[in-house]
């Protein structure tokens, strides 16, 4: 228990004091709030009495993909580059051991991400609906996804393309994932291609059960359980640790 | 019963089609340092890194503390110590921490402080690792290797970047670990760190051992029928092969190798004649070579020390070739 508890609390120190890892996690979620919910450029739903109602839960996915997706990825990719992870392989700190160290720093750091973005979105005058419960899985669900998609690519690519493809997917998913931009101003094809990804279907989710307070859509549940049976599935089969 | 510290037998990997280790066999005890040696390319990693337990052995077997590294991994890793070549440490983590953070892998770690003091690293302990010379990266790996109490350390090229002081601090240290009854296993392209530091030295060469023994065992071996000794580049061969009575060759630029026995009466008519030509003798090896030598006559190459000074010697021998094309 011990190696796996000091392990956890590296992993959440050295995302925590990476600048990087914390403009990721925090500075560009809290900018785009703020932003898009004072100065109305936006297209929001019909019916969305304010924008924020509509921006905080997407930008609570958005904080949820940047740490499970592109800090893990790039940390882990890189730590595999430098041989931290093969040294690591020679210690008592099994491989499970080390992934879930990982796991829970991820959920760490959204724990530090949920207590700033919340009151900043609240303090911008958004009112979170009821259904936390259903919020909170959807959360894990996205985790697992985006932590698997950010673990193949760190487990199987060179560091250097994990970064590239990690900042890529971010601004992809950032804009195809409803996160700022709803998915109804999308054209046709690209709107039912963004509705497959985890992005999409997390913000779905939670705009659904903190944000309007209706119920979560089937199709929302679908994608994001899929995502996070695939991506760790893959991930487990193509992840190289040396 | 007494278990080996180590027992490499019959020890076979390939990749693909590529032989790297081809039927290696040898053992450590437990308070010795075993020396592998040999040039790049042959074997030395491979081998390492099958009892680390990163590579399944092709064919063979290896044990360590009589356990197989790989199927009983959760009982060795406790009880081993692992330098790598380079890296395998989070490089923007400070030394203390990331000696904290390893220390807290084991059961009954070494104090922190007292590792920091022994490895000369107090002074950087608040460093990243990536701002680190390349011999306080080796020193503070060697660190992380420790702190577990490892009753069997891998030091893979410890003294890779280190220069003469951070050298006599590892060498103390590893000397240190044996005495504590660490089994030490030190591959090295360093012969004198061999030389000083191994009990037995396993010498490899395209995946098979071409020699092996204590360094003084090895270092006397075949050498009695010859004199070997270092002096200015270029001199005349066949003249100092009739002052001694047998065959002179200039084996590299300054390294004269005579074939004649290695008898007082013998290094008598060398020493003359070099003092009557008045030659500058950097060393004369009669009867006991380096383990250099040895290694250069069993890999047919210089080791990595060698190789450093090898640049300027053939530039020397191209410019007196060039010199020589002018003057016919």
């Amino acid at each position: 228990m011990r190696p796996f508890l000091a392990q956890a609390r590296a992993e959440v120190l050295m995302t925590l004091r990476n600048g990087e890892a914390l403009l990721l996690a925090l500075g560009i979620p809290v900018l785009l709030l703020v932003f898009f919910s004072t100065v109305d450029v936006l297209p929001t739903p019909p019916g969305t009495a304010d924008p924020v109602d509509f921006l905080a839960p997407g930008i609570l996915a958005l904080a949820v993909m940047s740490t499970g997706l592109v800090s893990l990825a790039i940390a882990t990719g890189f730590q595999r580059g430098y041989g931290v992870l093969k040294r690591l392989g020679t210690t008592p700190l099994s491989r499970p051991g080390l992934l879930a160290a990982k796991i829970v720093s991820v959920l760490a750091v959204e724990l530090v991400q949920v207590a700033i973005l919340v009151p900043v979105g609240v303090a911008l005058g958004w009112r979170p609906e009821g259904a936390v419960g259903a919020a909170l899985v959807a959360v894990i669900l996205g985790t697992v996804a985006f932590s698997g998609l950010g673990l193949l690519m760190a487990g199987a690519l060179k560091p250097e393309l994990t970064l590239a493809l990690a900042n890529g997917l971010y601004l992809v998913l950032l804009l195809l994932g409803g996160m700022v931009v709803p998915l109804a101003s999308l054209p046709g094809p690209v709107r039912l291609f963004a509705r497959a990804l985890p992005a999409a279907a997390l913000s779905d989710a939670l705009r659904a059960s903190i944000g309007t307070g209706g119920a979560v859509p089937g199709r929302s549940w679908l994608v994001l359980a899929a995502w996070a049976v695939a991506a760790p599935l893959a991930a487990a089969r193509l992840f190289r640790w040396e | 019963m007494d278990v080996a510290a180590l027992a490499v037998d019959q020890l076979v990997v390939r990749y693909g089609e590529r032989t790297a280790v081809d039927g290696i066999s040898f053992s450590a005890e437990p308070g010795s340092v075993l020396g592998l040696l040999g040039p790049n390319g042959a074997g030395k990693t491979s081998t390492v890194e099958t009892l680390e337990g990163y590579r399944r052995p092709t064919s063979g077997r290896v044990r360590v503390l009589g356990l197989d590294p790989i199927n009983e991994r959760g009982a060795v890793v406790s009880r081993i110590g692992v330098m790598l070549q380079r890296g395998g440490v989070y490089p923007t983590m400070g030394a203390e921490s990331v000696l904290r953070l390893f220390a807290s892998y084991y059961d009954r770690p070494l104090p922190t402080a007292e590792l920091l003091d022994r490895l000369d690293l107090r002074r950087v302990a608040r460093t990243p690792w990536r701002r680190l010379s390349g011999g306080e990266q080796q020193r503070l790996s060697l660190a992380l290797a420790m702190v577990g109490r490892p009753e069997v350390a891998f030091l893979d090229e410890p003294s890779a970047g280190m220069d003469p002081a951070a050298r006599r601090v590892l060498w103390d240290v590893i000397r240190g670990l044996r005495d504590d009854g660490v089994a030490v296993l030190l591959t090295t392209h360093d012969l004198e760190e061999a030389e000083r530091l191994a009990d037995h030295v396993v010498i490899v060469d395209r995946g098979r051992i071409v020699a092996e023994g204590s360094p003084a065992d090895l270092a006397r071996s075949g050498a009695a029928a010859e004199i070997r000794f270092g002096a200015t580049a270029g001199l005349d061969a066949a003249a100092i092969g009739r002052a001694v009575g047998g065959t002179v060759v200039e084996e590299r630029p300054g390294e004269y190798l005579v074939g004649v026995a290695a008898s007082p009466a013998n290094v008598a008519r060398l020493t003359t004649w070099l003092a009557e030509q008045d030659v500058a003798v950097a060393d004369i090896r009669a009867g006991r070579q380096r383990l250099e030598d040895v290694f250069l006559r069993l890999t047919g190459q210089p080791s990595a020390a060698e190789e450093d000074r090898a640049p300027r010697a053939r530039g020397r021998r191209r410019g007196g070739r060039a010199e020589r094309g002018r003057g016919t």
